[in-house]
């Protein structure tokens, strides 16, 4: 099982349902954020094209974290999520240095928190609380290893990008562009 | 035109607007570390080569420097940690491809090894010094006994833990500016050019004096080498690397690394030392100053400016 995000940025609006989604479902201390919502205007007046991304941690494949963290308490997960043990976790920031897409930040109580995929979720069978609540139903959770769901169709059929793969952690959220 | 923003408000503490998660300590435990691999290096290398008599600085001295700049490391890394209280899981595991790991394992050693070393010359440094516990002469007694066991066991954890300081900050390729494989070897230069400049402040004879005067120069030359290496490659490379490298040559970090670090740390010396070496009296203590200054400040550009440099998407 391989498990993966696709959203599309196409009908994204920016309403940042997710992130506060997240943030109550999470229990996400005040003043910080496990996904955000980046908006990229490319191009010159009057030409400009904009592109609204709900981002948050990429579970890549190849993670930076997972390798550098000391302790191993940085690991995979159950379909490949990048989950953080936070009793084996001593703070020391290396996981938040090594991640190119600044995912990771040091909770208050002393660990480093990221999302999980909601992992606690997932595990009942429910979908991540950013995608049950996107208003615009642009985001997509399932089994890349399972040709039939519906993310593997999306990236089958549509044009995508990852961002910055050129880092090689071969991340596992995809943008439909 | 190209314009990124973040529209969801996000301003988490120490990573926005620009990563600085590794503070001041950081940099002063890889510049203490360095110091106290390169005294150890250096200890444990003329010991081995059995100039005890010719090299008191060398081996009986500064070595003293030693044990307190691991502690200083030490205790700046703890303090550094966010979750200190599970510390100790770093010993619960070894992980060769986590720098932080290995880093912490080759500290775990030479720690103890460090403090034993200087026991061993405790009497002979400071001969008023009179052991009335008799743990403490058993353990002094250990000490001389095993010095050459020791220096043989320093010498690969010297170098282990110089590198370390580099590798530390080299294995990040999130952050373009330290992601470059130079790191290792400049780091553990600079560890040792620093330790060479405290053997010279603690040198008793001319000897000692005149020999350490061109390992000095050797080694600035070499870290000039190694610099002009890092900075040439990055200017060979991709984006994010020509963006990350501009922060070395502009603004306040410009001022820091040419002024301070090139010019004040490794030139200005650099001249002093050809001139003391041709024989011209100048006072030891101002190119042993600029050198621990200018590798203070070294670690302090590369470990903020590294942080805020990053992958462009």
């Amino acid at each position: 099982m391989r498990l993966a995000m696709v959203i599309d940025t196409k009908k994204c609006v920016g309403c940042s349902d997710c992130v506060v989604a997240c943030q109550t479902e999470n229990d996400v201390p005040i003043g910080y954020c496990r996904d955000w919502i980046t908006e990229t205007v490319n191009g010159s007046y009057p030409s400009l094209e904009l592109e609204l991304r709900s981002e948050r941690c990429n579970h890549c494949d190849n993670s930076p974290c997972v390798r550098c963290c000391p302790t191993g308490a940085s690991h995979y997960g159950t379909g490949g999520t990048v989950l953080v043990t936070k009793n084996e976790c001593i703070g020391c920031g290396a996981c938040i240095e090594s991640c190119p897409y600044d995912a990771r930040y040091q909770h208050p109580k002393g660990y480093i928190d990221k999302c999980t995929f909601c992992n606690h979720r997932v595990k009942e069978g429910l979908l991540p609380a950013c995608v049950s609540v996107c208003p615009t139903k642009c985001m997509y959770f399932g089994d890349l290893d399972n040709s039939h769901s519906e993310v593997s169709q999306l990236l089958r059929n549509r044009k995508y990008k990852t961002l910055a793969p050129e880092a090689g952690t071969k991340p596992q959220v995809y943008y439909l562009i | 035109m190209k314009e990124e923003l973040f529209i969801s408000g996000r301003n988490i503490p120490n990573i926005d607007p620009v990563l600085h998660v590794w503070h001041w300590p950081i940099s002063v435990d890889v510049f203490f570390g360095g110091m106290a691999a390169g005294l150890l290096f250096f200890a444990a290398l003329f010991y081995l080569l059995g100039k005890e008599k010719e090299m008191p600085s060398a081996i009986k001295y500064a070595p003293f420097m030693a044990p307190v700049g691991i502690s200083i490391a030490l205790i700046c890394l703890f303090y550094d940690l966010t979750h200190k209280l599970y510390f100790w899981r770093l010993y619960l595991t070894f992980r060769l491809e986590s720098p932080m790991s290995f880093g912490s394992w080759v500290l775990m050693f030479i720690t103890p090894l460090s403090f034993l070393w200087a026991f061993s010359y405790v009497r002979e440094v400071f001969p008023k010094v009179n052991f009335n516990n008799e743990i403490l002469v058993v353990i002094e007694k250990f000490a001389i006994a095993n010095r050459r066991v020791m220096a043989i066991l320093l010498l690969p954890l010297s170098i282990s833990l110089g590198v370390y300081t580099g590798i530390l900050l080299s294995a990040f390729n999130a952050r373009p500016l330290w992601n470059n494989a130079i790191l290792g070897p400049l780091f553990l230069t600079s560890g040792l050019t620093t330790a060479a400049a405290v053997v010279i402040y603690f040198a008793k004879n001319a000897f000692e004096r005149q020999l350490f005067n061109k390992i000095l120069l050797l080694l600035i030359v070499v870290q000039s080498f190694f610099l002009a290496h890092m900075i040439l490659g990055y200017f060979a490379g991709t984006e994010i690397q020509l963006e990350a490298v501009q922060l070395l040559f502009e603004g306040k970090f410009g001022i820091m690394f040419v002024g301070f670090v090139l010019i004040l740390g490794l030139l200005v010396p650099f001249i002093l030392e050809l001139f003391t070496y041709q024989g011209v009296k100048i006072p030891v203590i101002i190119p042993v100053i600029l050198i621990l200054l200018g590798g203070l400040i070294f670690r302090f550009v590369m470990v903020d400016a590294g942080q805020m440099s990053r992958y462009l998407y």
